[in-house]
């Protein structure tokens, strides 16, 4: 069967303007325990690759920059 | 992003600690100090940094046994009698009297815990006889705190590498493991004299009532990959029936009331805001009186705050909304929810595996062994019960101790090379498809039938249900499953784990033809306990390359409990006339 794109609205919000990826920051990427946030080939700032959230804070809360927003998953909301 | 490439190296230690969460720091460190020229690789599919059940941290120590508030001998009766009594006491015994050095260390480490006006340890009363609970006021500082501790040690820390399989000897030793990365597929193969499982619970077994996958009670990473190794491995799983069920808030994951709230007196309530539980303590019965008061005409359920003066509010707030789950201010903010003007509606979580609250798991004994030489577990994946945060910090130094000691006695197992090349043709199967199944639809739809027929009350007839339709998943699992990259291998791996869980959590509960702990596994055809057949753990194990189980008597009581004493935790519900 072939594979279909579902669109999804993510939970993980990074401000661009605030992230620092493109000098080699990779923070939020790292601490991430379910490894869902990428550095995108295209802008080389963080954003969430994948919709497979905790929303357990890690990646907000160590960010140097404050770059980076949790939101509640729009499911539980 | 996350491409696959094809690679295999190898390297050997004398103790592999398998999961970087809570219990396995604490082990690698342990064998660490105990040997330090040997060596100790701690492996984590994650990064160790942020990862486990403590991610964030911990809101407190639920069962801290601190001369002076309880004894060894009060706490481990009481966890007997909280577990029906199906209990071997050896090793809660050890943790309770252990425990205390534990929680010097991780003060020394900086992590504070509430302290009185005179410096002592502030313990709450929550359990239904002792006083076991410790707030930890900055608990947020706790994995950093260890994270500290593992590079002054100089640790080996493989991050990314998610362990698939153990490896044996062929004289049934523990020889090592097999890992892949997770972000480039390729393969490492780890010799190691001693093995120390701490993956956590299987915390994604059963789907939130949310319908998000990942919004699970647990730490959605805890996928039961422990359970899954220690089976192939041929190791013993103890009393997997007995289901781990929290009352939590509703869609929202995080706990409700017991260990934080309720020492302020705030309590669960019906729709009327009246109590119905004597003793908010998470137990089995208290959770059957849980989902009594849902199914009638008095759900739903309620943490009740609104009779509590504002500045204590702000005090649990504090804690709640701060430490252990962060965005939960921000969930009842969307909501528009305050717990001073209102009761907050609460709901029952999904099922899992973690005998962290409840008492199943990989069956060790009190050295944190297993029944197979040489492999060890801790934490939320082995056996000991009730143990929480503290008892995998605690379990995880005991196994760590005895595993470097079992390491310095003995030389790597031999094993057979072929087992390697079958477990990566195996993990790169859904590789080489070309179109296919993608792991979350596969994982969706397990955890969806293990709402449907696996959430008690227990029916035979859907349990068997479970089973077929198991089956058929795992056809499409290992003949159609596809994956495009390496982040979709390490799911499709954990899809593998977490239909091997529901596959034991069903055999498991139509094994034990009684009812016991309360919800965790009650069944309709067997509504009543029966002490005379099933006093007892069961154990689950792979025989023949098929499930097996068996019976295995409770050992002797090192504590002894009085007949009176027995049914304590069975009279949960507040009488008519209260």
């Amino acid at each position: 069967m072939p594979l279909a794109t579902t669109q999804t609205s993510v939970p993980v919000v990074v401000n661009e303007a605030k992230c620092i990826a493109d000098k080699g920051c990779t923070v939020c990427v790292d601490v991430c325990p379910l490894d869902v946030l990428r550095i995108s080939d295209m802008s080389n700032k963080a954003y969430m690759a994948y919709d497979e959230c905790w929303y357990c804070m890690p990646c907000e809360a160590d960010c140097p920059t404050g770059a980076v927003t949790v939101n509640i998953p729009y499911l539980l909301r | 992003m996350d491409d696959l490439i094809d690679g295999l190296s190898e390297v050997s230690c004398d103790v592999l600690v398998i999961g970087g969460g809570t219990a396995g720091p604490m082990a690698a460190l342990k064998a660490k100090r105990k040997n330090p020229d040997a060596t100790v690789i701690l492996l984590e599919k994650a990064n160790v940094k942020r990862s486990g059940a403590i991610s964030m941290g911990m809101d407190g120590l639920n069962n801290a046994v601190i001369p002076g508030y309880a004894t060894p001998e009060q706490y481990t009766k009481e966890i007997t009698i909280a577990n029906d009594g199906i209990v071997d006491q050896k090793p809660v015994y050890k943790y309770a009297q252990r425990c205390y050095s534990i929680i010097e260390e991780l003060d020394s480490y900086g992590i504070r815990f509430l302290k009185n006006e005179n410096g002592d340890f502030a313990v709450k009363k929550v359990h239904h006889i002792g006083t076991y609970v410790l707030p930890m006021p900055n608990g947020e500082t706790v994995k950093k705190a260890l994270y500290r501790q593992l590079r002054r040690a100089r640790l080996l820390i493989s991050n990314r590498y998610m362990a698939t399989r153990l490896l044996t000897g062929n004289d049934g030793r523990i020889a090592g493991a097999i890992a892949v990365n997770t972000r480039t597929a390729e393969f490492l193969v780890l010799k190691a004299k001693a093995v120390i499982l701490c993956c956590g619970a299987a915390g994604r077994l059963g789907l939130p009532t949310s319908g998000y996958m990942f919004g699970t009670y647990e730490n959605a990473a805890n996928s039961g990959d422990g359970y899954a190794m220690a089976y192939y491995a041929g190791a013993a799983l103890a009393n997997l029936e007995c289901f781990q069920i929290n009352p939590l808030i509703k869609d929202y994951n995080g706990p409700a009331c017991a260990y934080v709230a309720g020492p302020y007196g705030a309590y669960t309530a019906n729709n009327t805001g009246s109590r119905f539980i004597e003793c908010d303590y998470w137990s089995g019965q208290m959770m059957l009186e849980f989902f009594n008061e849902l199914q009638s005409g008095k759900g739903p359920v309620f943490l009740k705050l609104n009779h509590l003066h504002g500045n204590t509010v702000s005090e649990i707030e504090k804690t709640l909304h701060n430490v252990e789950r962060p965005t939960r201010g921000l969930f009842h903010q969307g909501r528009g929810t305050d717990y001073r003007n209102e009761m907050v509606e609460m709901h029952i979580s999904e099922i899992g595996f973690c005998s962290g609250h409840s008492a199943s798991g990989v069956f060790v004994d009190e050295f944190a062994r297993t029944t197979v030489p040489g492999l060890y577990a801790a934490g939320d994946m082995a056996s000991v019960p009730h143990n929480y945060m503290l008892g995998a910090f605690t379990n995880g130094s005991v196994a760590g101790e005895d595993a470097m000691t079992y390491a310095k006695g003995v030389d790597f197992a031999a094993f057979d090379p072929a087992e390697v090349e079958t477990e990566r043709t195996r993990v790169l199967a859904p590789t080489r498809r070309e179109d296919g199944i993608p792991p979350n639809q596969v994982e969706y739809k397990t955890r969806r039938l293990v709402n449907d027929y696996l959430q008690p009350p227990k029916v035979t007839r859907k349990y068997e249900l479970a089973k077929r339709r198991f089956a058929e998943v795992r056809e499409d699992l290992e003949m159609r499953m596809m994956v495009r990259n390496a982040h979709e291998l390490m799911r499709s791996l954990e899809a593998a784990s977490i239909l091997d869980c529901a596959d034991m959590a069903a055999h498991a509960s139509l094994y034990r033809t009684e009812s016991r702990w309360g919800l965790y596994h009650l069944r309709t055809d067997y509504p009543t306990k029966n002490n005379e057949d099933w006093f007892c753990h069961t154990l689950l194990r792979k025989q023949d390359d098929r499930m097996a189980s068996e019976k295995r008597a409770v050992q002797p009581y090192v504590v002894p409990i009085a007949d009176e004493e027995k049914d304590l935790y069975d009279k949960q519900r507040i009488r008519a006339s209260a």
